[in-house]
Parts: C-alpha cells; sequence; structure tokens
C-alpha cells in the first residue's frame, strides 16, 4: 500500500457523529478546538503535564493533546460542551460554580472532566497512590480530601484554587452517590 | 513533526508484518511518550502502527498461580486489577504511583517497558546525546544530573529508566512475551534491557520488529507482604528521584525470603540481589537492612549532583523492609 498522511476519520463527539479529513499528525485536542470549533476544551502545555486538554474518550479520561485524532478513529469523545443535560448542569458543573472551583477558569473544563471520571473511578473500587491498603478485601477507601488530590494530580490550576476544587468534587461525588442509590440518574461519562 | 503513514492493526502478524514493510516505523500503544516525543522531534517515524485494538488487553491468572498480563492492558486496569491487588500489591502501588489518572487510561504496559528516558539532554534535540545520536556526547556528566544514574551507568550515558511499573515487575521476575516475523519469544525482564556500555541506543534485547505481546509473573507467595515506595519532588504527579520496591517474608524474626528492586538509580530497574543475600537467612532488624542495602549500594558510583540518591536509596531501603517486617509479625501473630 502506498503511504498515505492523512485521511477521514469519523468521531461520536457528545453523541453526535462528524467525519472530517486530518492530518495524521492532528491531536484530538485541535481537531476538537481547530476543525469542529469545540474550544470548551483547553490548550494548555501540549504535553499532557497539565491535564486543561482532558477529555473523556470511551467514557475514560485522557489527555487529548496526547491522543492521535487519527488513533481515535470510530470512538466516542465526550468534551466539557457534552456533560449537562441540556440546562441542566452537571452535579460536577455545579458543585464547581457553586463552590467557586476556580479562578480564571482556563483549566476548569480539564479539571471537571477529569473530577467526573476521577468519581467514577472511585466508585468503581480503583485504588489510589495513597490508598493504604490496596488488596480488594480492603474495601474501597473513602474518598477524602487526600484522596481527591491525588486523583485530581494531573490537573493543574496555576491559579492555586485547589481547595475549593477539592471540595467542589467532595460534594459532586457525594451527590452522584446518593443520586446512584436512588437509581434512574442519567450516566453522563458511560462506565469507568 | 514529521508526516507519517498510520495503520491500524487486527491481529498480532498483521501488525509484524506491517512493521517489517517499513524500516522506519513504530508501534503506537496509548502514545503518551512518543506522541510527546514526536512532538519534539526525538522520535521522527514515516509509519505507526496501532496496536490498541490487538486481542492483547486481557489480565489471566496462569494455571501455576502467576499472572499473564496482555501488552494493550492499561496502566488503569492493570492498577486495578483485584487479582493484581491480592496478588502483587506493590505492582499496584507501583503503577498507581506513575503519572496521572488520565494517563494511566491511556498507557499500556508494553508501552510502559519500552518508554525512554526523561533526561533533559536527550529530550532536547538541540543537545548532544549518545543515546539519540551515538558518538555525540553525553553533557549530564558535566552538567545537570541530579536525577541520574549512580548504578551501572557508564561515561558515555548516565540516563536513568522512568517506568515505577518496571520496578515492581523487576522485583517479581517478570518475563517479557514478544513476537517476531520468526514465531513467539520470551525473556525474562532482568535481562531485557541491555547493559548501558558504549551502547546506550541500545536498549533493551528485542529484535527490530519485535511486538511485546504481554508478560508473565510467576507465582509469589512472598509478594503478598510487598510495597512501593517512591520519592519524588513533589507529593504526586512527578518521576521518581529514587524508589524501592520490596517482598519480605519473615519468621520468628530471620528473614526466609526478600525481594528487592529499586527505581530511578540505573538505565533499568535495578534488582537488588546483592542486598536480597545479605538479607536472607539474617535478622529482621534495621541494622541488617541497612546493612543489606550498603552491600548492594557498595556499588553505586554517584556523579557531584546527585550522591544524595545513595543515602536516599539507603534510607528507603530501611523504612520499606522495617514496615514489611512489622506486617509479617503481625501475620504471624494472627495465624498463631
Amino acid at each position: 500500500m502506498a503511504p498515505s498522511t492523512a485521511g477521514a476519520i469519523t468521531l461520536t463527539i457528545n453523541g453526535e457523529k462528524h467525519t472530517l479529513p486530518v492530518d495524521n499528525r492532528t491531536t484530538l485536542l485541535d481537531a476538537l478546538r481547530e476543525r469542529l470549533g469545540l474550544t470548551g476544551t483547553k490548550k494548555g502545555c501540549d504535553q499532557g503535564q497539565c491535564g486543561a486538554c482532558t477529555v473523556l474518550l470511551e467514557g475514560r479520561r485522557v489527555v487529548s493533546c496526547l491522543q492521535l485524532a487519527v488513533a481515535a478513529e470510530g470512538r466516542e469523545v465526550t468534551t466539557i460542551e457534552g456533560v449537562a443535560d441540556g440546562d441542566r448542569l452537571h452535579p460536577v458543573q455545579q458543585a464547581f460554580l457553586d463552590l467557586d472551583g476556580y479562578q480564571c477558569g482556563y483549566c476548569t473544563p480539564g479539571q471537571i472532566c477529569s473530577a467526573i471520571a476521577a468519581i467514577e473511578e472511585h466508585a468503581a473500587g480503583w485504588p489510589s497512590a495513597v490508598t493504604t491498603d490496596v488488596r480488594p478485601e480492603a474495601g474501597v477507601a473513602p474518598l477524602t480530601p487526600e484522596e481527591i488530590r491525588e486523583r485530581m494530580s494531573g490537573n493543574l490550576c496555576r491559579c492555586g484554587a485547589y481547595v475549593s476544587i477539592v471540595q467542589a468534587v467532595a460534594r459532586a461525588a457525594e451527590e452522584t452517590a446518593q443520586n446512584t442509590s436512588g437509581a434512574n440518574e442519567m450516566n453522563v461519562a458511560g462506565a469507568a | 513533526m514529521r508526516e507519517f503513514d498510520y495503520r491500524r492493526a487486527s491481529d498480532v502478524p498483521g501488525a509484524v508484518a506491517l512493521l517489517g514493510a517499513e524500516p522506519e516505523a513504530h508501534y503506537l500503544g496509548g502514545g503518551t511518550n512518543l506522541v510527546d516525543l514526536m512532538k519534539s522531534g526525538v522520535e521522527r517515524p514515516a509509519l505507526l502502527v496501532d496496536v490498541r485494538e490487538l486481542p492483547l488487553d486481557r489480565i489471566e491468572v496462569t494455571d501455576d498461580g502467576g499472572l499473564h498480563v496482555g501488552a494493550t492492558v492499561t496502566n488503569s486496569d492493570l492498577a486495578a486489577h483485584p487479582e493484581v491487588r491480592r496478588r502483587y500489591p506493590a505492582l499496584t502501588q507501583a503503577v498507581l504511583a506513575g503519572a496521572s489518572g488520565q494517563l494511566r487510561n491511556m498507557a499500556t504496559v508494553g508501552g510502559n517497558l519500552l518508554q525512554r528516558t526523561r533526561c533533559a539532554y536527550f529530550t532536547d534535540v538541540s543537545k548532544p546525546c549518545n543515546k539519540r545520536v551515538p558518538g555525540s556526547g553525553c553533557p549530564a556528566i558535566a552538567g545537570e544530573h541530579h536525577n541520574h544514574a549512580i548504578l551501572g551507568a557508564s561515561p558515555h550515558c548516565v540516563a536513568v529508566h522512568p517506568s515505577d511499573m518496571g520496578v515492581a515487575l523487576t522485583a517479581f521476575d517478570a518475563v517479557v512475551h514478544y513476537v517476531t516475523a520468526e514465531g513467539p519469544h520470551e525473556v525474562p525482564l532482568a535481562e531485557f534491557y541491555l547493559p548501558v556500555g558504549a551502547t546506550p541506543h541500545r536498549e533493551t534485547a528485542l529484535p527490530a520488529g519485535a511486538l511485546i505481546t504481554g508478560i508473565t509473573l510467576p507465582p509469589a507467595p512472598d509478594a503478598a507482604a510487598s510495597c512501593y515506595r517512591k520519592v519524588r519532588e513533589r507529593a504526586s504527579y512527578a518521576f521518581a528521584i529514587g524508589s524501592v520496591a520490596a517482598a519480605l517474608d519473615v519468621r520468628d524474626g530471620t528473614v526466609r525470603a526478600a525481594r528487592l528492586a529499586f527505581g530511578a538509580v540505573a538505565s533499568r530497574p535495578w534488582r537488588a540481589h546483592a542486598a536480597e543475600r545479605a538479607l536472607i537467612g539474617g535478622p529482621a532488624t534495621a541494622e541488617a537492612f541497612a546493612a543489606a542495602a550498603d552491600a548492594e549500594l557498595a556499588a553505586a558510583e554517584p556523579l557531584p549532583g546527585n550522591a544524595y540518591k545513595v543515602t536516599l536509596i539507603r534510607n528507603l531501603v530501611v523504612a520499606v523492609l522495617t514496615e514489611l517486617a512489622a506486617e509479617c509479625r503481625r501475620t504471624e501473630e494472627a495465624t498463631r
């Protein structure tokens, strides 16, 4: 086969199918922002170190700056534009608003996408680097502020709004847990 | 970034064949290291063969009670797997100590083994680097080397392997499985990384075009009391400046079995055989643990800027083994 350095890809973004030609060098981040006008996802470091570009790929949080768009072909992407339910904000969005989980707001879309997934990962029983006993018999460690800080460490906030970010994630996690036990809640990001 | 062709492989022979047809090709796993290196110009492949859809994403208990982990299993799935957490807790801890939640969701086990050093001279194409451009020199030796090797380095390269996962895998005697056009092969992780010598650009024993398909962990009953501890320059989301993976079996105050490996001290995860020999059969005391660390670190050749690592590793070994000895004692008392 002759080499081809570009091609058409189809991505399902926030539930909607998009087919677009891309150069193979295009990252998912650049495809979202520059090609599809979805500028909610932010470019910070562009090398996987700041988390500003976090989106959900097949329900899991990833940094879109290190994800080649062509390698996401056929997959489902959820961006900050797709986490609310119509006019009703996602519980994580509402908690960031209510508790001032930001200052300038640049890192916020990444923080929120990351927090949505982090809450699901914890609910699925995933341990973290600060979990004292990782053995399954030990059960799930509670989502303490220390656990939240560790699980959210891939998202930098240069304004230093960490104190309220941790509070917002904690409140959203509590609400999610209550709503899950009450059943029939929407599941935005899919299974973790 | 150089333009490149992209192919998604659907089976292992197909992936190997695609790669074999193009001399300047790379396999693409999670891309967390490779895509970054392509952006900075360190890597300039003409073709990427995407292996993420290969049927290598399973974790299975082997007949002898060990584990087989497919090469495309993500770091997240490896760390969260109940059998990994139950049988090899230090492996889960090591994986979770690395990178961020986002990167662990992308990164794969095979890619983790093949990740490149984060030496700042290697990642900066405007600088000489024997690993990147053989024969161009190593500025780290006289330059910025505070996080470089104290063991097994050479006058040609003092870079360290950055993996956390690999340190725990080394302590647990992991075996790497790979496939070439000739068929399947395996190599112990202990022989997977080549000595630095005069060829720092040759990093692994993998033949050209080989595809890692998975790793096997032999059964390790002594791994139940195991842990991974990592020291870094901030509390989370940073590479190690020193780390220790350890497992210990102590009965009646005597060390019956010990596994010990160090991270961020050498061009490969460093199995501390001399320390293990010193430990086994001896008392489970802080003095004995320090003496064992010294037995290993006698071979250390630190540079002016990283001599602190010798003390750091020594203290880590004592702290981790003391903790594990206490765990063994509690288990002993509970079963008495």
